[in-house]
């Protein structure tokens, strides 16, 4: 849009995958003269929103420089050897495909900071906290920015101990163990995918993607790309999560402080669908059509599964926990991304990187919502928040009762919000997927997840008429309405939530060329 | 021999190269230097003698410098220039490296440990012990003939097993020693047997010679050249405390003072997968075959109970830091010994090798590190149990934060970054070789390994019980803390630093 020096757009780039790092050292050191706050808490959390703020800025100068007519090229790159003898290169760069992750990543990150700025959540010094939000923040860009698959690794295993912190510091009840979940799954996953990418690596003779995707598998046997997909496919979807690897996600989600909650949801999720996307799909594209049609069914499978979790959770008496059961439509709404990512076909990976960006909007909105929810009434049950009739949150909060049945119907897919073209994409592409794909099969699993959709607006409905609604007791007290801050931390999430559903072509007009170039072999 | 007089000195008086051959002779010349220096001193200038060897194996370390530009060879045969029993190539100087400074590290930490003991240690004694190991430590990766091989391995270990008893009326010390010293002779005696048979069928004791003849062993001696390869692999097994040749580790680490107990976790390792690798790589590759699928096995074997027991020690039990320390580093062992096993099967074998000596430098600094943290919380909580570790954060922030960072780097996490690369490293050795199963085996045991770092790095951040109090850091303990932090995050930062070991030759 703007035409900026390829130097500088370098340094960007760099600074934001750096940038958080320093800001981690930084924070754990005494805070400097003139900089020192009313109390070292007040210091150091208000550098946490400086280091994410300078973050977000630099992420949406790179938008506004990426060159919007070449999407599909390679923006912004650096190439340097880091590890000669591992043959690993510091190799960044961004295209169409990552630069939306990526400023969904800062925005996301800069949020959950001002969120706690202001409502810290209870637990040990706020130092600590920074320090892990931002080496967490680190590790989250670097995975959408880096372009060799060492460093993807590395980056990817980058966010476990600070998410692991969060959890097991500053979360809620049955925290340390859902921590322990949380990282042991992701690990076992990891270490796996890890063997799977030096396959790839060794048996082609580089770990750098871009070569890999130019070669689009071409110098991989079938059977040495049918082992490393499925290596690299359980540690990715251990992390997205797909049905049955599911299992660690209600349980960190519920634990989990509400920022935890919110970047997990919003960017963690994503790196696994992200390298389904980056690496599986042009670099092993024999040993992914294998699989494609079992991804597929289980992607379906995730879908039905969640939606029904949730309907359970939402029934009256269940004891249903508001957070868990976003937790579970998470992996519903994966469930539609993993589908459209399955069918090889640039409609659906469209479909798929959409619903992405959407869930993260969304989801991160849900869960600071039930946060405040929580801050409030002190509880997520949604059976003691709605007793018998409902919590008439319309009546007590009518702000915060309007936000949340925003965000429900935007998670159902209404028409015009984000949430709905992704999915209708995912749908779109299961009904031609790619040649070699069994029609049919593609034909019964989109008949399945548009099932799935019903179920989802059933669930969420209910959700709605529970919380929001609801007579209005007498002698309950008023609950304060959303504040100044927390307006500051969800409006962004609205907007955007509102603009992508109306202005689809911005995102997809972004990833579109990079897809087909991807799927098409490389990148040019 | 053209000119009739010198010729004859020259055909029967070997030439040596001091310079050469300077790092362990230093070592064992201030030893010496020590033990007779140990009757004069008086008693209250006894630190002395400790500063005196920690600058003499420093001199040690320094002298490696010289030797960089080239291989030396010397105590060649006279006939033969090419056939040495004492050689410094590249493989010799980063493994008398990584011996020496961690000789060092281990060093600095018995300063600090034998003044705490206030001469319940006797000094004189324990330098001259620790220098005379670390001198045989550091001749055996330059040995290039079975005769030295075993000299230096037992230089190294004979001193080894009265550093471990020295504990004046301390049963569990002595009952240590004990049962360190009658496995560790047995496998002796059985490498010993080893070798003769090796010399019977091949008539020579120098590696490279072995490795011409033992191809074309008369028939009738093919049985006892097999017997002798698998007795010799046996007996250097047990070095390295690989499975079922563990049992003596926890039990000696915690009966011997704890740095010894850290020497013996890397240089008792670097002697073990040394003596090793000049076995089968150098001497015996045409046995590939033989050694190949009993190192994999073994590497499984051993990573696996050692992580296993690592898992079991529970936090509140006696010494259970230094166990678990010391059922970690038999887990990291096995790692060590994949990259061996991939050598029978890879095309490349100097290349797999630089994976274990890249992984066991990163593996020396940061257990170093681990240990030196370990004695300085030894100083106040002299039982030394995980859960002392509590709240460390508070009360010592620094070694904390280090602590954490060195586990990390054993358990192979960001931000220990090096022990990652490490790691993926010796994957790479492994699936390069077509070892997916020892791979496989290899993930899920990081991931196990994985659980106790990671339980005992979460505990030091905990709040405190109690008050929290203050460690004195006295200056031995921050040097080698200070020095293996610097190492790993350093090592962290330029991962090649140790990572190009695994693409240059070594010999």
């Amino acid at each position: 849009m703007i035409d900026i020096n390829e130097s500088v757009m370098q340094f960007l780039l760099a600074f934001v995958v750096v940038g958080p790092l320093l800001g981690a050292a930084a924070a754990l050191l005494p805070a400097p003269p003139g900089l020192k706050g009313k109390s070292p808490e007040q210091a150091v959390l208000r550098h946490g929103v400086t280091v994410t703020g300078a973050v977000l800025i630099a992420a949406i100068v790179l938008a506004l420089g990426f060159d919007h007519d070449q999407p599909s090229k390679m923006q912004a790159s650096t190439d340097i050897s880091w590890i000669p003898a591992l043959d690993v290169r510091i190799h960044l760069g961004i295209d169409g495909i990552s630069l939306p992750l990526l400023v969904l990543t800062a925005l996301l990150t800069f949020l959950c900071a001002l969120y706690s700025y202001f409502k810290m959540p209870a637990g040990p010094t706020p130092k600590a906290f920074v320090a892990l939000l931002l080496v967490l923040e680190s590790g989250m860009l670097a995975t959408f920015a880096v372009l060799d698959l060492l460093l993807f690794f590395l980056a990817f295993e980058m966010v476990l101990i600070p998410m692991y912190f969060l959890i097991a510091r500053w979360g809620g009840e049955g925290r340390s163990q859902a921590a322990w979940r949380f990282i042991l799954y992701t690990l076992l996953g990891s270490v796996v995918m890890l063997l799977g990418l030096l396959l790839i690596g060794i048996k082609a003779g580089t770990f750098d993607m871009m070569a890999l995707a130019t070669d689009n598998g071409r110098s991989l046997t079938t059977s040495v790309q049918v082992i490393a997909v499925l290596a690299i496919g359980i540690g990715l979807a251990v992390k997205t999560p797909m049905w049955p690897l599911h299992s660690w996600l209600p349980d960190a989600h519920t634990a989990a402080p509400t920022v935890g909650s919110v970047l997990l949801a919003g960017v963690l999720l994503k790196m696994g669908t992200y390298g389904f996307v980056r690496i599986l799909l042009p670099i092993a594209p024999d040993g992914f059509r294998t699989f494609a049609p079992y991804l597929a069914a289980l992607a379906v499978v995730g879908i039905i599964y969640g939606s029904l979790a949730c309907l359970a959770l939402a029934k009256q008496g269940a004891k249903g926990d508001l957070k868990r059961l976003i937790a579970y439509s998470s992996v519903g709404h994966m469930g539609f991304v993993l589908l459209g990512i399955s069918t090889m076909t640039p409609t659906g990976v469209n479909g798929a990187l959409f619903a992405n960006i959407a869930h993260g909007l969304i989801t991160g909105l849900l869960f600071f919502l039930v946060g405040a929810l929580k801050d409030r009434t002190g509880t997520t049950d949604l059976d003691t928040l709605a007793e018998e009739t409902g919590a008439a949150l319309y009546g007590r909060a009518p702000r915060l009762g309007g936000l949340l049945a925003f965000g429900a119907v935007a998670s159902l897919g209404l028409p015009g919000l984000a949430g709905f073209w992704g999915e209708m994409l995912a749908l779109f592409g299961a009904f031609r997927p790619a040649d070699g794909l069994s029609r049919p099969a593609f034909l019964t699993f989109m008949a399945i997840a548009a099932f799935g959709t019903l179920l989802t607006a059933a669930y969420l409905l209910v959700v709605v008429r529970r919380v929001c609604m609801g007579a209005l007791p007498q002698d309950v007290p008023k609950l304060t309405d959303v504040r100044s801050y927390e307006f500051a931390a969800w409006t962004p999430l609205v907007v955007l939530t509102v603009v992508a559903g109306l202005w689809p072509k911005a995102l997809l007009g972004l990833s579109d060329p990079a897809v087909q170039q991807l799927l098409a072999g490389g990148t040019r | 021999m053209s000119s009739p007089a010198p010729s004859l000195a020259a055909s029967l008086v070997q030439s040596v190269d001091w310079l050469a051959i300077a790092p362990p002779t230093i070592a064992a010349v201030v030893g010496l230097a020590v033990l007779v220096a140990d009757l004069f001193v008086a008693e209250h200038r006894k630190a002395l003698l400790g500063w005196t060897s920690v600058a003499g194996l420093a001199a040690a370390t320094l002298l490696l410098l010289p030797l960089l530009d080239g291989d030396r060879s010397t105590f060649c045969l006279t006939g033969d220039a090419a056939v040495c029993s004492y050689t410094a190539d590249r493989f010799t100087l980063v493994i008398q490296f990584l011996v020496l400074g961690g000789a060092l590290l281990a060093a600095l930490l018995s300063v600090t440990a034998l003044k705490d003991a206030r001469r319940e240690l006797p000094e004189g004694e324990y330098w001259f012990l620790l220098l005379s190991s670390a001198a045989g430590a550091a001749l055996l990766p330059a040995s290039r003939d079975l005769a030295t091989l075993i000299v230096a391995l037992e230089v190294a270990s004979l001193p080894a097993f009265a550093l471990v008893g020295l504990k004046h009326g301390d049963r569990r010390s002595s009952e240590a020693a004990l049962k360190f010293f009658l496995s560790s002779v047995t496998a002796t005696a059985v490498s010993l047997m080893g070798i003769s048979f090796l010399y019977a069928s091949t008539g020579t004791l120098y590696l490279t010679q072995i490795a011409d003849r033992v191809q074309s062993v008369d028939g009738q001696l093919q049985t006892l050249a097999h017997t002798g390869v698998v007795l010799t692999l046996v007996g250097f097994a047990f070095k390295t405390a690989a499975v079922p040749f563990h049992f003596w580790v926890p039990d000696t680490y915690v009966g011997a003072p704890l740095p010894i107990a850290a020497y013996l976790s890397v240089i008792g390792k670097a002697v073990g997968f040394t003596g090793l690798i000049l076995v089968t790589v150098v001497a015996l590759p045409s046995y590939a075959d033989v050694w190949g699928p009993a190192l994999a096995a073994l590497a499984a074997l051993t990573m696996t109970v050692g992580n296993a027991g690592a898992l079991r020690q529970q936090a509140t039990r006696a010494y259970s830091a230094v166990r678990l320390l010391a059922w970690s580093s038999v887990g990291q062992a096995g790692y060590l010994l994949v990259p061996i096993a991939a050598a029978a099967y890879s095309g490349d074998a100097e290349k797999s090798i630089g994976s274990t000596v890249a992984y066991a430098l990163m593996y020396g600094a940061v257990n170093l590190g681990a240990f030196a943290v370990a004695a300085l919380v030894g100083r106040t909580k002299s039982l030394n149990r995980v859960a002392d570790y509590r709240g460390l954060y508070a009360s010592s922030p620094l070694p904390a934060l280090l602590l954490a960072f060195f586990l990390l780097c054993l358990a192979g996490l960001p931000p220990g970054i090096i022990g990652l690369f490490a790691k993926v490293t010796v994957f790479s050795a492994a699936v390069d070789a077509s070892l997916g199963w020892l791979a496989v085996v290899m993930a899920v045991n990081v991931v196990i390994a994985l659980f106790y770092y990671l339980q005992w790095t979460a505990l030091l951040f905990r709040a405190p019980e109690g008050e929290p109090e203050k460690h004195r850091v006295p200056a031995p303990l921050t040097a080698a803390i200070a020095l293996t932090g610097v190492l790993g995050i350093a090592l962290s930062g330029a991962p090649q630093l140790v990572l190009r070991f695994t693409d240059t030759g070594l010999f």
